[in-house]
């Protein structure tokens, strides 16, 4: 499986308050939810993001509140996979519980940048930025972890155990 | 190979002898908690699930606190999703309006928190139970789902820093300066996918509310979870509040840790974290010299809604007004919590000083309601987080403090001692 997209680019510590601020938690469509994906700190994101997009960050992703609707909106809005230096705990549980792909890389979060075409395997962990012609090895998942992925989650690998 | 507390009540859940750091278990779980937020995604999530039932009814907890009393409509449908389901499924503890407290305060005040618990929580503070000895964590929505359909959860075992806590605070040097000065010594990603584990001579001298609060805030290092020893005051805790049977598990002599960092509580003064990462932290001294006007203060919250965070704001508070201009929110954590401050007369102190008394919600620590921020205003809270946009406006901010700090400015009208 491979991700290709062109990429938005954080800094460290992008809490979940900021990916789907919490006065929006009331609402339960997934669609409506994610037009206000990253709007306290982008509000061009929304308006630019594409399908198949990559989104690239610094250190501790998704801090904060354990709310899976961050890792929901993020999938919602067609961002085919996250890379990070390091992912906070829960955002990397949730990301992997609902099936969106996530890869923890310090070299490719720091050199990565904004609008790069970016190439991502998972099957390797191999991540090419095409614009500049790096490539960067990404943490491979572990083996218990890619069977929850290829179950397309939580509830497929509990509901085929 | 010596383990952690952690470690070792993961071993005992997981039904294995030992367990090293890195290695993926799958752990019986004690209790499964979500609120009026998460447990609706949840709740969807349990459908597609080809049980239909959940695992056992005594042993979820769904408490609505986040956007109660419902705040509006979309609220409501959520909270009435989350009541019909608890009715379907026979789910004993249900906390609607009129039982419901701020989950963390209320959980382990009910009893059903205890030392020894392995318990998963779809909130991000249900690390708070480690006061009581017990493993706890946040999970997201799909992982509470899970636990409610399985009674298990997956872990990878945590590795451990080790704060060694010596000394004794100062008058009203709290739990809640103790962590904030850790996160800012640590970071918020000091402790990531790890445990914080305290110990130590100087853990006699913190009240189990200041533990409650350290514990609580584990997660704004990025911990896995903060745990505390299981000592007489926490027996006598437990046992005031629960019938059930409760385990004491300890490190073991030769246990590894990563980092072991000594708090002297004596060297501690009241911290403030200022905006937008808890680890911007400065002690008073510092702030005080900025002269920091603030246009609201929040007393409350699953960090500091207890009634000790009570006492102290009316002790501050007693005789004195809140500043003109200023908004005074006081929110205590739990119905129980809220009785025992009008009994006391905290109430009618906070009333006659000019602040509000609210029902247990957790509302604008997250910028739900009950006192959200315009744009360019500043609040100064007991709360646990300030991040962007997090109590409102996104050019708002946020100062973080203990309520001694938070009541003392609400008087002055900017950050001062109290």
């Amino acid at each position: 499986m491979k991700a290709k997209g062109s990429v938005f680019k954080y800094g460290d510590n992008v809490d979940t308050d900021v990916i789907i601020p919490a006065r929006y938690l009331n609402i339960m469509d997934k669609a409506e939810l994610a037009t206000h994906t990253m709007e306290d700190i982008d509000t061009e994101f929304v308006k630019k993001v594409k399908k198949n997009d990559i989104m690239v960050a610094g250190k501790n992703f998704g801090c904060g509140s354990s709310r899976e609707h961050a890792p929901m909106v993020i999938k919602e809005s067609g961002i085919s996979c996250v890379i990070a230096e390091t992912f906070a705990r829960i955002f990397y549980r949730n990301a992997i519980n609902i099936g969106l792909p996530i890869i923890e890389c310090e070299e490719a979060g720091k050199a990565i940048k904004a609008g790069d075409e970016v190439e991502v395997d998972f099957d390797t962990g191999k991540i090419t930025d095409l614009t500049t012609g790096e490539s960067f090895m990404g943490q491979a998942f572990p083996e218990f972890m890619q069977k929850i992925i290829s179950s397309n989650g939580l509830v497929g690998y509990i509901n085929n155990k | 190979m010596g383990m952690t507390m952690t470690q070792k009540i993961l071993a005992s859940h997981a039904g294995l002898n030992e367990v090293k750091a890195g290695q993926l278990i799958e752990a019986d779980l004690d209790l499964v908690l979500g609120n009026d937020i998460t447990s609706p995604v949840a709740i969807n999530v349990f459908q597609g699930f080809k049980e239909t039932k959940v695992f056992n009814k005594e042993k979820i907890a769904l408490v609505m606190d986040h956007f109660t009393p419902s705040k509006d409509v979309k609220s409501a449908e959520n909270v009435k999703q989350c009541r019909e389901f608890a009715a379907a499924q026979g789910i004993v503890n249900y906390f609607d309006v009129g039982q419901m407290g701020i989950e963390h305060a209320l959980i382990p005040e009910k009893g059903l928190a205890v030392a020894g618990d392995c318990i998963i929580g779809a909130d991000s503070h249900t690390c708070t139970y480690g006061a009581l000895g017990a493993f706890s964590t946040g999970v997201g929505s799909t992982d509470m789902a899970a636990g409610m359909c399985t009674g298990k959860a997956w872990f990878k075992v945590p590795s451990a820093i080790k704060f060694n806590i010596v000394g004794k605070p100062s008058e009203y040097v709290s739990g809640k300066d103790v962590i904030l000065h850790i996160i800012g010594k640590i970071g918020v990603d000091g402790a990531l996918y790890r445990s914080m584990e305290f110990v130590g001579e100087g853990i006699k001298n913190l009240s189990m509310d200041d533990r409650f609060t350290i514990a609580n805030m584990a997660i704004e290092a990025g911990g896995k979870n903060g745990i505390f020893p299981v000592d007489e005051l926490a027996v006598e805790y437990i046992k005031a509040h629960s019938k059930r049977e409760y385990k004491v598990f300890e490190a073991d002599p030769d246990a590894v840790y990563d980092e072991e960092i000594t708090i002297d509580l004596s060297t501690l003064e009241s911290t403030v974290s200022c905006p937008h990462l808890p680890e911007n932290t400065k002690t008073i001294t510092e702030i005080e010299k900025e002269n920091i006007e603030v246009q609201q203060a929040v007393i409350g919250s699953c960090t500091n809604g207890r009634i000790s965070d009570l006492r102290v704001a009316a002790k501050v508070l007693k005789g004195k007004k809140v500043a003109k201009n200023l908004r005074c929110i006081i929110i205590p954590g739990t119905q129980e919590i809220y009785l025992q401050a009008v009994k006391e007369g905290l109430v009618e102190t906070f009333i006659e000083a000019g602040a509000i008394v609210s029902t247990p919600t957790c509302g604008p620590c997250l910028g739900g309601h009950m006192g959200i921020l315009a744009k360019g205003e500043r609040c100064i809270s007991t709360t646990n987080r300030n991040f962007v946009g997090r109590m409102g406006h996104v050019d708002s901010e946020i100062y973080l403090a203990s309520p001694a700090v938070a009541a003392a400015s609400a008087v002055a009208g900017k950050i001062v001692r109290p």
